[in-house]
């Protein structure tokens, strides 16, 4: 970002629903299913169809507002008249001047908060794709068009204009993420487009000044390039308006290889909707009970996940920045409830956050489904010194293969047994009288000698083939050194 | 009587199916006639009743579609080029319940395109004729299914109405037409015209096989949100009870412009509801005189959307051209008549920015107060009565060429559409050029019961009306 420059971000993010079946039709809401398989009368547009609202998509959608601390207010159905192939209807089935949920915010695990203006329900469109060379609709031979997707329900959350950073948005767009995930609505997977994501940027030199003209930038793959889009845009505009040129409001699409935003339409030419109210449907008016019922339903937010292990590191004495990463990263992934009940069953919570985030982390479709009590069980091992931290990382990944077990009869498998304090001192000793130089710069301590510590454990591990209990090793150390 | 074992449903087939072979040539209800179908289904019938199964309410019975009713494997072509070579997947529910009831569907009837219009003559298979005088038009834009009924080709058909298009109809070839409440038939399979008006009803030789036949289409239906979650009253059970001590209301408003022919039998239809023990009295309802510019605001806007789907892309007529939207212009430019395009683009305007306010919403404001009007009419009314159509059946070719003339044949229709309030047309003696007359009689949602026991009465005491007697062969 040029300095002396601000700029302005709103979001539009499209979630794809979880639902069985379409927004007003019983067809499966299936992905990657052969085309045009999943359609009937209503989602096809056929003459003589009508809509009839799912139940099951009106609850996710108030999950969602619930997740986003909206309000959920009665609410009703437009069409959005536009034509083009893949729509069906050529309307699209929308909430417009009613949407169910209203004036919400999302916090950002940076501690800044979003507003939330809207998050409505409105249908999916089919797909084209376009046979020939460019793969777009211009200078294609022909078309064709897969409906297996018309009439998904979709849920439209719009942000207020409150991000100032590429960095802030692509952490709205994170969180964003875990939040539809965690309230068991949507997927969240950009690169399939169950989560589709529009940005539109603006740019201003003071933040006294007006919002400038904004652009909306379409065709956002992933978290990335959203990033990569709005740095760029910023610069296209900042650089127009240096020029003494003026920002025109228009639709730019991201071109992901070239690395910039072009045209796709300005004002001018953007469509005249002509909403009107649905005559078909009739207005949704969920009452308190409905609404509490989902409430009730909806899991914890990414955001109280985050903060329930941050309580439990600064019980035992306080977090670090690089345990914030962990406890980022674990509710990421949504393992917290591994750490969550390791700590309840007396593992401390420093340990059982590292062996989560560094290594059940590197299978975390393997971990969700670890059976907590083998993980408690290996994590308190570990901490009896029982098994080494090498071993219990070797017998996790046995776990995490298996989904449970018995660490402790996997360990004594794996030959791992902790080693007798005999056995232990004879190994030490023998690596101290097999280095002597060390050995003296290790007695004469400071801050160098000390360092050697770290020498020597090293070649006890090497020669215990990791069996070695790093801790026993430093107090053997330390009590030959005496002190 | 073919529960009973009287008749054969397949003679009484038969004798219908020779009837429109006869007729049909001079009057063209019909724009496909199924007699295999209508076989299969009477040979079922006749089944069922040899084996003592319940063969159904309307065991049976002929009964006509309308070509806007989708019919699983049977071409339905609201009469428009667009549809060419269509064939639904599926039922619409009202044929659903017909199939149900053991009714034989005979045919699909001529319709005004997309139901749009008041003639039967915006058809793009060409007119159907009026069967008391085939230089006349039957009315629109179920034309084809009141002079189905009229001509003795089925007792009993369906329609549509958005603005008058089951009653006009009825009215002009002397049938028993009615609107029933809006939500009461499910609207599931009804081609779209204008949504919030559309609603399907029975036409009939009599107010009971109207009721009859109501009672049979009638009733919640999952597949339409607007479908109204009540249990269905039995139409049929009150149709004897009398109007004594129900009070008529004259609609002064549906007189003013009505033809003085027209307007004298309205007058003898409150005599003899008088005669029958009703208190009938003068109402205003000055609201409705706003009705056909409401909607012709409010229909259109709605078409322009509802009709939006003809594309080309997936199904019907096809003109290829260099791209999509070339496609779509070329396709929609050829398969639409003159009629359906002037509404679109009437309908297009309306809902367009800047002028949405001015039109359609101010539209929607003026339905609220025709609401507003009837209500308190029907604070002291039971029923309303007036004309049906304000003439009787006019030449073919007459108004065609000039829609607000045309238009004002459904003033008097338009008003219970806006209101989503039943009305049924009864026939009522001729005009002064021997054509049929029909009287009109409104009430409040959902009181069909009502207006169907009150027609019964009218139905009583109207003089008689000659059958209509074909030629074969194509008219001249």
């Amino acid at each position: 970002m040029k300095p002396g420059w601000e700029m302005v971000i709103g979001l539009e993010v499209h979630c794809e629903l979880k639902t069985a079946t379409k927004l007003f039709c019983g067809c499966p809401n299936m992905f990657g299913d052969e085309a045009n398989t999943n359609v009937c009368p209503v989602c096809l547009g056929l003459p003589g169809s009508l809509p009839v609202l799912n139940q099951k998509a009106v609850e996710l959608a108030m999950a969602i507002g619930t997740a986003l601390n909206c309000e959920i207010l009665p609410s009703t159905f437009h069409r959005k008249n536009y034509f083009y192939p893949d729509q069906a209807k050529d309307y699209q089935i929308s909430q417009y001047d009613e949407p169910i949920n209203v004036n919400g915010h999302l916090d950002l695990p940076d501690g800044s908060r979003v507003g939330i203006e809207r998050a409505h329900m409105e249908e999916d469109t089919g797909k084209t794709s376009h046979a020939g060379s460019s793969g777009r609709i211009h200078g294609s031979d022909y078309s064709l068009v897969d409906y297996n997707r018309s009439g998904v329900p979709l849920v439209e959350i719009v942000s207020a204009p409150d991000m100032r950073s590429s960095a802030q948005a692509r952490a709205y767009a994170g969180e964003l993420r875990a939040v539809l995930v965690a309230s068991g609505a949507s997927d969240g997977k950009m690169e399939e487009g169950s989560m589709r994501v529009d940005a539109n940027v603006s740019v201003r030199r003071s933040v006294d000044d007006p919002f400038g003209t904004r652009c909306e930038i379409k065709n956002l793959n992933s978290v990335r390039s959203l990033g990569r889009a709005i740095e760029y845009e910023a610069d296209r505009q900042i650089a127009l308006i240096e020029a003494g040129e003026v920002v025109v409001q228009q639709t730019r699409h991201w071109d992901e290889d070239a690395g910039r935003t072009v045209t796709l339409r300005s004002k001018e030419d953007a469509y005249d909707y002509r909403y009107f109210l649905e005559p078909d449907l009739v207005p949704l008016v969920p009452d308190a009970e409905w609404i509490d019922a989902v409430a009730d339903t909806l899991g914890m937010m990414p955001a109280v996940r985050r903060a329930r292990l941050v309580r439990l590191l600064e019980e035992s004495g306080g977090a670090s920045e690089s345990q914030l990463d962990q406890v980022a990263t674990v509710v990421d992934l949504r393992l917290d409830d591994l750490v969550v009940s390791a700590v309840a069953g007396g593992v401390s919570s420093g340990l059982a956050l590292a062996r989560t985030a560094n290594e059940a982390a590197n299978d975390a479709d393997a971990a969700r489904r670890l059976d907590p009590a083998a993980y408690l069980a290996l994590l308190t091992m570990e901490a009896a010194g029982t098994v080494s931290a090498t071993q219990a990382k070797a017998v996790l990944a046995d776990l995490l293969v298996r989904g449970g077990g018995d660490p402790a009869a996997m360990a004594k498998a794996k030959g791992f047994e902790a080693m007798s304090e005999d056995s232990l001192a004879s190994t030490v000793a023998e690596v101290v009288v097999a280095h002597p130089d060390e050995w003296g710069r290790y007695c004469e301590g400071g801050e160098k000698g000390d360092k050697l510590a770290g020498f020597f454990t090293g070649l006890v591990m090497k020669a215990t083939r990791g069996q070695a209990n790093g801790k026993a090793v430093a107090t053997e150390l330390q009590r030959l050194r005496g002190g | 009587m073919v529960s009973s074992g009287e008749w054969s449903a397949v003679d009484i087939l038969e004798q219908h199916l020779a009837a429109i072979e006869a007729g049909d040539g001079a009057v063209h209800a019909f724009n496909l006639v199924t007699a295999d179908l209508a076989r299969e289904q009477a040979v079922e019938v006749d089944r069922k009743v040899a084996a003592g199964e319940d063969p159904g309410l309307l065991a049976g019975v002929p009964v006509a579609l309308k070509d806007n009713l989708c019919t699983r494997g049977v071409p339905t072509t609201c009469s428009s080029r667009i549809l060419e070579g269509w064939r639904p997947p599926y039922d619409a529910t009202v044929v659903t319940r017909l199939r149900e009831a053991g009714a034989v569907m005979v045919g699909k009837t001529n319709m005004d395109e997309f139901a749009m219009g008041s003639s039967t003559e915006t058809s793009a298979f060409g007119p159907t004729r009026n069967p008391h005088d085939t230089s006349r038009v039957p009315g629109g834009s179920s034309g084809g299914s009141a002079a189905a009924v009229a001509a003795g080709f089925a007792p009993l058909a369906l329609g549509s109405d958005t603005g008058g298009s089951i009653r006009q109809p009825a009215a002009l070839c002397g049938v028993v037409g009615m609107k029933p409440t809006y939500g009461t038939v499910s609207r599931y399979g009804l081609v779209a015209f204008a949504s919030s008006l559309d609603q399907i009803g029975p036409l009939a030789t009599s107010v009971a096989d109207a009721a009859l036949l109501f009672d049979v289409i009638g009733g919640n239906d999952l597949l339409d949100s607007t479908s109204l979650h009540r249990p269905t009253p039995r139409a049929l059970a009150v149709l004897d009870d009398g109007v004594d001590g129900l009070t008529v209301g004259v609609l002064s408003e549906f007189l003013d412009g009505a033809a003085p022919d027209v307007v004298a039998r309205v007058h003898q239809a409150a005599e003899a509801l008088a005669g029958a023990g009703a208190r009938v009295e003068e109402v205003s309802v000055p609201e409705v005189a706003f009705g056909l510019s409401a909607y012709y605001l409010i229909a259109p806007g709605e078409a322009s959307s509802n009709l939006a789907r003809y594309d080309g892309v997936r199904y019907g007529l096809r003109v290829d051209a260099e791209d999509v939207a070339a496609m779509n212009t070329a396709t929609r430019s050829a398969g639409f008549g003159a009629e359906v395009k002037r509404r679109i683009m009437l309908g297009t305007y309306v809902l367009s920015a800047g002028y949405m306010d001015a039109y359609y919403n101010q539209a929607l404001r003026v339905r609220t107060r025709i609401i507003e009007g009837f209500t308190r009419a029907y604070h002291h009314c039971d029923v309303l009565l007036g004309p049906t159509a304000p003439t009787t059946a006019f030449a073919l070719g007459a108004k065609v060429d000039d829609p607000l003339t045309m238009y004002l044949s459904d003033v008097c229709t338009i008003p219970s559409n806006l209101a989503g309030h039943p009305a049924i047309s009864v026939p009522f003696g001729t005009g002064d050029d021997g054509l049929p007359v029909g009287v009109q009689l409104l009430g409040p949602a959902l009181s069909e019961g009502t207006v169907l026991k009150v027609a019964a009465v009218v139905e009583a005491a109207a003089p008689p009306l000659a059958a209509p007697v074909l030629v074969e062969g194509t008219p001249t």
